[in-house]
């Protein structure tokens, strides 16, 4: 038998004004349990908390129900000045007469009468609730970071600052990600390798950050705070410790392969170091494209560096298995391009002229496959004509990518820069939709390049691109002059899209981390929780949540490292405690439950009953509705209380 | 020091919980021995007159199967109501409705429909139609009344025990009546002869993976008699029925079809073996969820086979 | 017994998940959009709670309709509870066939925190239809086929 109190909130005239408190009042005070009912004007303000808490102690109250707002607005306020009166905070439960009853219907009597039903099922619902205690886990004080680009990298340097633990996981044989293959950064037109150098230095030399190259996650189990992770990593076949990166190893081996750094513009050996400046520096042998070693073929590789070098090359090594358990993860997954051989109507693939931003951009980096100098790929003449085409593959929701990749208007313009300058007497062309230059400084450079000489923008979309006498022809439009425009081009560039890497939904099942529908990593909330996954535990940074430039990244990436430095900044952590619960004895192992869970929380136990881990458990309620015979069911939404709230709306 | 006097009586009922009655044999010896049968139809040679005329109270036990679906059926049942003192609900049909109560998926007037006008090999060219009375020329001759929902035992009189199963399993039924004759007696209201766990628990199947991917009919595939049913896309009902029958349905190849009833908290037998069912099709998209959804073939039949009378609508709409 | 009675007002149980359909009420709310006071909302953590011997029971016990309003596919809090509702949902709709009661009482709806609007017009659609079709009454019909 519980003692109700029921407090009914005017919220100035938002309830008052089309719901009739005295009658909510008076009606509550007569339902089952309530021993007093009163009104305020605004209890979530001072006065109306100290009513509160003032007649829990007058009335010896021992549940309470405030008929207000959304709980979305102030159930922790309420549930938290319960609690400081005594109160388990569970007894508190919200009834929604505001939003849900005097905003949106418009008789005053159908609005009462509603609010009536609304705090009657309140009060069925907190008759039956439980006292229940936080759930109390242990935290495991280190934290993984998987993808090594700048985010990945930001992050991790800022956790191990912290003074934690972090583990670094990156597919590739280097750290440093799309940033290590930028010429320069807008729109200070730093160059990129400069400001990224040091940072991957950093990572390199920090006795906090282990770092695995090589790596992938192969699986997760446990849940926030308790993380137990599985990397596989693949052999480099080089100790990356006794590497000195002499390259003796590169110029014996006879294998060539397209250099992906270079996005296949230049040649590398099976053996490799991905850049001059990769971190580990050590050289990776590619399996996949060394001429074999199983058995070996050649070993050329391994005799170079036994006579010439530090004899750290071994082609028999294996695959290793790391278990790591973390208290956090952060994901860095970073992005890739959208496939342009897809943009029929340009013709990349086709026609050797056409690039996309990314090759354009290796092309001006001075360890690029031109060592900076702009050269056609057909003939390696320089281009005097050259298109760059914005929002290829892009805000196009039928045939391409819905979205806008917020970064290319900006390294367009660069570019667009930077093509003037080493080609001087070369003129540019920018076709665009929009300019988007939202960040600082951004609209200044994107102004200072419209008014470069030798550089047109054009506000028009390119309908065709296609090959006659060695150029290439660019038919498209420009919409302030209303005509239509043909440019005889030598060189034809691209903005294609970023897309998330292509790891992100293996590994998104793995994490059990939602995608969004354009498998971008998902935010619990776009506005207010932008750098956490709705899964608990698990922190997001850089471009493989969405579309962003450096400098958001590395605030992302510093915000993801704070949220995870927070969680870990005690040594346990308290879960809420509306969960799932098996009462054992109506259990009789049926196992319906099980595969129903999406958190895996749900096994047998020993006696071949169903069991519930209270620390991965959610509380969604899924598992309960499926249980024939309720033996499972959830902490203070109990069947019991559904069916007598179910009853106070329809008696 | 006498004998306490039992009684076992039949209303809707096709006599197999009668014959799970003879089936103790041996042991119905014995009982006649310790307790003084004083009214059995199906059995001995007893009328009505001879249960009007006794006492009321006199009766300690009675046991009926059978479920409602007449005017004699409840006449009787509020009958022995009041000449005993422990009422039993005996069976599926008294308990749940049984399967007599799949007649709420129409009433009296499409059950006589169906059966004097429309069945093929009827020959009724006056369409002649059953009524209460009829008179000739002895007199007035006057048969029950056929109701248009089939009810529970309960739902017309006060019941003390429930017994489920259709019919009960043998071991069981012995043991019932001696815990009703002999004491201790167990709670108002308490199910006796069955487990208060799910089939599942006593099922001696292999559980792997719960997943449908398909639904089959029985007669459409022999199934693995070491695998669990469900899991071979063949409803069984075991997950939301009480167990204690032995499982020998399953033994005999054959799935649960939910005779024993719901579990203790559940509130409807069918609609938590439907949630416990769909919530494992293996579907994503609602396209695939219909598509298996479809391939139920009668999910009012399936899954309220024996419960219908018991469940939260009872009937089909009026 | 199926004639429209005067006057006669749904009553509608409403099944609401926390994260995107209740949220997508409140909007509803915030944003001042009117619609018909039948529905009586429960808040669930998520659709998936909803189990349909609650919708029965609810139907049997005097409600005229049950929504069901969870997150769009793909986009559900705990990943996909809504999944489940969905294969609970059409098994119950094909039961549901069988018992006489019509499609228009019992709904499954997709509404996001962000479709305050589409709330409202779901439960306009919804209150209109089972205003056509009159009271279920359950309970009532049972007792007078007794």
């Amino acid at each position: 038998m519980k003692r109700v109190g029921v407090f009914v909130c005017h919220c100035g005239l938002n309830i008052a004004g089309n719901v009739n408190i005295k009658e909510v009042v008076d009606k509550a005070s007569k339902q089952q349990d309530v021993v007093f009912a009163v009104d305020h004007k605004y209890l979530c303000s001072e006065p109306g908390q100290t009513l509160i808490k003032d007649s829990i102690r007058q009335h010896n109250l021992d549940a309470i129900v405030v008929a207000a707002c959304s709980p979305a607005m102030h159930e922790a306020t309420f549930k938290t000045i319960a609690q400081l009166s005594g109160l388990n905070r569970y007894n508190c439960e919200i009834a929604n007469i505001r939003e849900q009853s005097s905003w949106v219907h418009e008789d005053l009597g159908k609005a009462t009468a509603k609010a009536h039903i609304t705090v009657h099922q309140g009060i069925q619902k907190v008759r039956l609730n439980e006292p229940l205690q936080p759930i109390t886990v242990p935290v495991t004080r280190k934290v993984l970071v998987i993808g090594g680009g700048i985010a990945g990298i930001r992050a991790a340097l800022d956790v191990a600052n912290g003074g934690y633990q972090v583990y670094l996981v990156e597919k590739s044989g280097t750290i440093g990600g799309r940033m290590a293959q930028l010429s320069e950064t807008f729109p200070t037109l730093d160059c990129s390798t400069c400001i990224l150098g040091p940072l991957m230095v950093e990572v390199f030399r920090h006795p906090n950050i282990k770092l695995l190259r090589l790596s992938k996650v192969e699986e997760v189990k446990g849940y926030i705070g308790n993380f137990k992770v599985r990397v596989r990593q693949e052999p480099a076949y080089v100790d990356e410790v006794n590497c000195n990166a002499c390259g003796e190893c590169a110029k014996a081996c006879p294998a060539q392969v397209p250099n992906e750094f270079d996005f296949g513009l230049t040649w590398r050996k099976a053996i490799y170091t991905p850049f001059a400046q990769a971190v580990p520096p050590a050289y990776v042998l590619d399996a996949n494209n060394c001429l074999g070693l199983l058995p070996q073929a050649c070993g050329e590789c391994k005799k170079a560096c036994d006579k010439f070098g530090t004899s750290c090359i071994d082609l028999d090594a294996w695959p290793r298995t790391h278990e790591l358990e973390v208290g956090a993860i952060i994901v860095s997954t970073g992005y890739e391009l959208y496939d342009a051989t897809k943009l029929t109507e340009y013709g990349y693939g086709i026609f050797p002229d056409v690039m996309t931003s990314m090759e354009f951009e290796r092309m001006l980096s001075a360890s690029g496959p031109t060592t900076g100098e702009i050269k056609r790929p057909s003939d390696g003449q320089t281009p005097k004509e050259i298109v760059f085409i914005q929002c290829a593959g892009q805000r196009e929701p039928e045939t391409a990518l819905p979205y806008c990749s917020k970064i290319c208007c900006m390294y367009t313009a660069r570019h667009a820069m930077m093509f003037r300058h080493k080609v001087p007497e070369g003129q540019a062309y920018v076709f665009y939709m929009d300019i988007r230059a939202g960040g600082k400084g951004y609209e200044e450079f994107v102004k200072r390049c419209q008014e470069e000489k030798g550089l047109l923008y054009l506000r028009g979309r390119v309908a065709k691109v296609y090959e006659e006498d060695g150029k290439l022809i660019v038919k498209g439009v420009d919409t302030l002059s209303g005509k239509t425009v043909q440019i005889n081009a030598d060189l034809v560039v691209l903005a294609v899209g970023m897309v998330p890497s292509s790891e992100s939904h293996n590994l998104a099942s793995k994490l059990k981390a939602s995608l969004d529908a354009n498998g971008f990593f998902s935010e619990a909330h776009p506005k207010l929780r932008p750098l956490e996954s709705p899964t608990a535990g698990i922190f997001l940074a850089g471009a493989g949540q969405s579309p962003k430039d450096i400098p958001e990244t590395v605030a992302q990436a510093s915000g993801a490292a704070g949220k995870a430095l927070d969680l870990l900044s005690s040594p346990t952590l308290e879960r809420e405690p509306t969960v799932a619960h098996v009462v054992g004895e109506l259990c009789s192992g049926c196992s319906m439950c099980i595969p129903l869970c999406p958190y895996d929380a749900l096994s047998l136990s020993s006696e071949k009953l169903a069991e519930v881990s209270e620390a991965l458990c959610e509380g969604c309620g899924t598992c309960i509705a499926s249980c024939p015979s309720g033996a499972l069911t959830l902490r203070n939404l109990t069947d019991e209380q559904m069916v007598a709230m179910i009853e106070a709306i329809v008696e | 020091m006498t004998n306490p006097k039992i009684a076992f009586n039949w209303a809707s009922s096709c006599g197999g919980c009668e014959i799970a009655i003879l089936e103790l044999g041996t042991k119905l010896v014995d009982l006649a021995s310790k307790a003084d049968i004083v009214f059995w139809p199906a059995a001995l040679d007893y009328k009505y007159s001879d249960l009007e005329a006794m006492p009321d109270g006199s009766i300690d036990v009675a046991f009926m199967n059978g479920a409602i679906q007449n005017s004699e059926n409840e006449h009787i049942a509020k009958l022995l109501r009041a000449k005993s003192k422990l009422l039993v609900a005996f069976g599926a049909c008294a308990c749940l409705g049984g399967i007599p109560s799949l007649a709420n998926t129409t009433d009296r007037d499409g059950i006589f429909a169906n059966s004097y006008k429309e069945t093929p090999t009827t020959d009724n060219p006056e369409k002649t139609f059953p009524k209460t009375k009829w008179q000739v020329r002895e007199g007035e001759l006057s048969i029950p009344e056929l109701y248009n929902t089939v009810k529970t035992l309960d739902q017309v009189v006060d019941v003390d025990y429930y017994v489920p199963g259709c019919p009960p399993v043998g071991d069981q039924v012995s043991k019932v009546i001696s815990l009703c004759v002999d004491g201790p007696l167990p709670p108002k209201g308490a199910v006796l002869g069955a487990s208060d766990k799910s089939l599942c628990h006593e099922c001696k199947r292999i559980r792997t993976e719960r997943k449908i991917t398909k639904i089959v009919r029985t007669y459409e595939t022999i199934p693995d008699p070491q695998k669990c049913l469900l899991e071979q896309g063949i409803i069984c009902m075991g997950p939301a029925t009480r167990g204690g029958c032995g499982s020998i349905c399953l033994d005999a190849n054959a799935p649960c079809r939910g005779c024993y009833g719901p579990l203790p908290k559940a509130i409807d037998q069918g609609g938590k073996m439907l949630s416990a069912l769909s919530s494992i099709f293996d579907a994503q998209s609602e396209e695939d969820v219909q598509k298996l959804a479809d391939s139920v073939p009668d999910p009012l039949g399936t899954f309220y086979r024996f419960s219908l009378a018991r469940s939260l609508l009872r009937r089909i709409k009026a | 017994m199926d004639d429209l009675e005067e006057g006669f007002e749904p009553k509608i149980v409403g099944f609401l998940c926390r994260w995107c359909s209740y949220a997508g009420a409140d909007l509803a709310g915030t944003s001042r959009i009117k619609y018909p006071p039948n529905i009586n909302p429960i808040r669930v953590n998520c659709s998936g709670r909803v189990d349909p011997t609650l919708v029965i029971k609810a139907l049997a016990s005097g409600a005229d309709g049950v929504l069901i309003a969870g997150c769009h596919p793909g986009d559900c809090h705990y990943t996909s509870g809504n999944i489940k509702t969905l294969r609970r949902f059409k098994l119950l709709q094909k039961l549901l066939d069988q018992f006489g009661i019509e499609r228009e009482r019992v709904r499954l709806e997709w509404v996001s925190a962000s479709e305050g609007e589409r709330y409202a017009r779901v439960v306009r659609r919804m209150t209109e239809d089972i205003r056509s079709l009159g009271p279920l009454n359950w309970k009532k019909r049972v007792e007078v086929l007794a």
